[in-house]
């Protein structure tokens, strides 16, 4: 344990694992996305990509950098970023480590929401929103079905279970209803993808986190109180029904808006808080790791997707195929364990 | 009269419909050893939960300080009163010293996480809880008796003058509940605090509390101090238990002993 005391006003504790995690992450995606912004066909070093980012480029590596290739990376950072953070408190939330916006319906509430513009027909602007309102109905649905009369984690992941099962069923009529031309068009939305997305795409989300991040933060002492039982945070002065309207909306906001950025990229949600546990071994909620490994895992998925494998594809299908694969090691190791 | 910073006066409690307690009125003494006791749901635990608002009573009001409690902000009551509930749980891999650290939560600020203060008072509550030897431990390894009085010194942690314990020897064996025991009264002897425990175990409680308050179908049938009111009638009365009470031979206080109608597989008449 590292304390920092700060003449008697400002004081506080850190694991050094958690300090070491987090600054690796930060240098570790530091050096992605240098990496990724000179990646391309108009290829840069890292030395000319620093130079253009301090305002020292021509025109042309200016263009190329801010409006081309820096709001794709920004956007990643973002998405990840959201979906790390609003992963480890819905884990936190329903304490439980499938309680990810994959699993409760969230991701598919927002694909509901997209798939009814591209069936009307309808701007980029207009899905993005329609994706983001479509996460937050869900929220609402979820709460007004399993969260007034005082929630119980189980019973929430039940509900989101048969909510995310209802909006598949849902997705899937939509899907057969439209033109074909807007089917693919919905299907590369469904997977998630960063492809050309510029800043106006970034924008909501990163307002949203600009205010949700200190929020949700300021929230975090409070939050570990609640791993001792509800009965226990509430002996130590924490108002518990407040704290879960207050996470549960925040949580719901960036994952929606995420979702309206990228689509719904799958897994980063379900296993940063994991990852983020696992490496900085605190004991219980940890969201700032979480946070800082869901923007790597997404940022270097989206990197690998483009370049290091064949047909340029969509991160979605990466981070799917990769935040599967370690769940289904994760479980097998865990059960090996004992502690799953 | 002695004084008394927490009562209920008029209580009606329950949970959505079902009425567990009508028109209840109880007083917790200043610096007492308080035990509620009763049969199993005769709703001392709901009292309890009420006491340390947990459960808003539907009627009435939780006097703290002559404040109704639901008035006051979770965290300032959580300075004056501190609670153990009967099943609190432990994260997956967090140290001792670190849990008992969780009881200085209502002391803390945004800025202010972990000051001096903090520090020293988490050391001297293991100290007096005796598992400051254990404070590298993980809580998952120890035994339940030793993980019952790291509970209690995050509760001591909190530096409330009034502790409430819902059953603090539940699935506990008999040598750990008298551990137990013997800790809440020296910390309420030695540190002068307001106890309250809800016990299961009559004995336990006639020999531990200072006052005690007897329930049976969410009334209180009677408070006192236990040599003045535990007597075999008021034990019929409670539990429906034919007894005879006698003198402790350890301590002088009363002891229940109840009447014989099985004897080694013969009933007696």
């Amino acid at each position: 344990m590292i304390v920092i005391r700060v003449r008697g006003r400002l004081s506080g504790r850190l694991h050094p694992r958690v300090l070491a995690v987090g600054t690796a992450c930060v240098l570790l995606t530091t050096g992605v996305g240098v990496l990724a912004i000179g990646h391309g066909d108009y290829p840069m070093s890292p030395a000319d990509v620093l130079r253009t980012l301090t305002g020292g480029g021509t025109a042309a590596e200016e263009f190329i950098v801010t409006q081309l290739r820096l709001p794709r990376l920004v956007t990643g950072l973002a998405v990840g970023t959201a979906l790390g953070l609003a992963g480890a408190v819905f884990q936190a939330l329903v304490r439980n480590p499938l309680g990810s916006p994959d699993m409760l319906g969230f991701t598919q509430g927002a694909a509901t929401g997209a798939l009814v513009v591209v069936a009307v027909g309808g701007s980029s602007a207009a899905l993005s929103g329609s994706a983001a309102l479509g996460g937050v109905m869900t929220g609402l649905l979820i709460y007004l079905v399993a969260w007034r009369r005082g929630v119980h984690g189980y019973r929430l992941v039940l509900v989101g279970i048969g909510t995310s099962a209802i909006l598949t069923g849902v997705n899937g009529y939509l899907l057969t209803r439209v033109p074909l031309m807007s089917a693919s068009r919905a299907m590369l939305w469904l997977t998630g993808s960063l492809d050309g997305r510029g800043w106006s795409d970034a924008a909501p989300l990163l307002t949203a986190l600009a205010v949700l991040v200190p929020t949700l933060l300021a929230c975090a002492p409070a939050l570990r109180m609640t791993e001792l039982g509800d009965d226990a945070a509430s002996g130590l002065g924490v108002d518990v029904h407040r704290l879960r309207m207050l996470l549960l909306t925040g949580a719901v906001l960036l994952v929606a808006l995420s979702a309206a950025a990228a689509g719904p990229v799958p897994f980063v949600a379900l296993t940063a808080p994991h990852l983020a546990r696992r490496l900085t071994r605190a004991p219980g909620v940890t969201l700032l790791p979480a946070a800082a490994i869901g923007a790597l895992i997404t940022v270097a998925a989206d990197q690998l997707a483009l370049h290091a494998l064949p047909g340029q594809l969509p991160v979605g299908v990466v981070t799917g195929v990769i935040g599967g694969g370690y769940l289904v090691w994760l479980l097998a190791t865990e059960r090996r364990a004992g502690r799953l | 009269m002695s004084t008394s910073r927490l009562g209920g006066d008029g209580l009606r409690l329950a949970y959505d419909r079902r009425v567990v307690a009508q028109n209840l009125t109880v007083a917790v003494p200043d610096n007492s050893f308080t035990v509620i006791i009763g049969p199993n749901a005769c709703g001392k635990s709901t009292l309890l939960r009420a006491l340390s608002r947990l459960l808003k009573p539907a009627a009435g009001a939780v006097l703290l300080d002559g404040t109704n409690i639901h008035r006051l902000a979770a965290r300032s009551v959580a300075r004056t009163l501190g609670l153990l509930p009967q099943s609190p749980t432990a994260p997956d891999g967090i140290a001792v010293a670190e849990l008992v650290a969780r009881g200085r939560y209502p002391h803390q600020g945004l800025l202010r996480q972990w000051s001096p203060d903090d520090e020293r008072i988490v050391a001297e509550s293991m100290a007096a809880t005796g598992v400051d030897d254990l404070a590298d431990r993980l809580v998952d390894e120890l035994s339940g008796g030793q993980r019952q009085r790291v509970w209690l010194a995050m509760a001591l942690a909190q530096q409330t003058p009034l502790l409430l314990l819902d059953e603090p020897t539940t699935y506990l064996d008999i040598a750990h509940q008298i551990e137990v025991l013997d800790l809440c009264a020296r910390l309420h002897e030695e540190q002068g605090r307001t106890l309250v425990a809800v016990l299961h175990d009559l004995n336990h409680a006639a020999r531990y509390a200072t006052h005690l308050i007897a329930m049976r179908g969410g009334r209180v049938v009677a408070a006192g101090e236990p040599r003045r009111i535990v007597t075999a009638e008021l034990v019929e009365e409670v539990f429906g238990l034919p007894c005879r009470v006698i003198d402790d031979p350890e301590t002088g206080t009363p002891l229940v002993i109840p009447a014989a109608r099985v004897r080694a597989g013969t009933v007696v008449r």
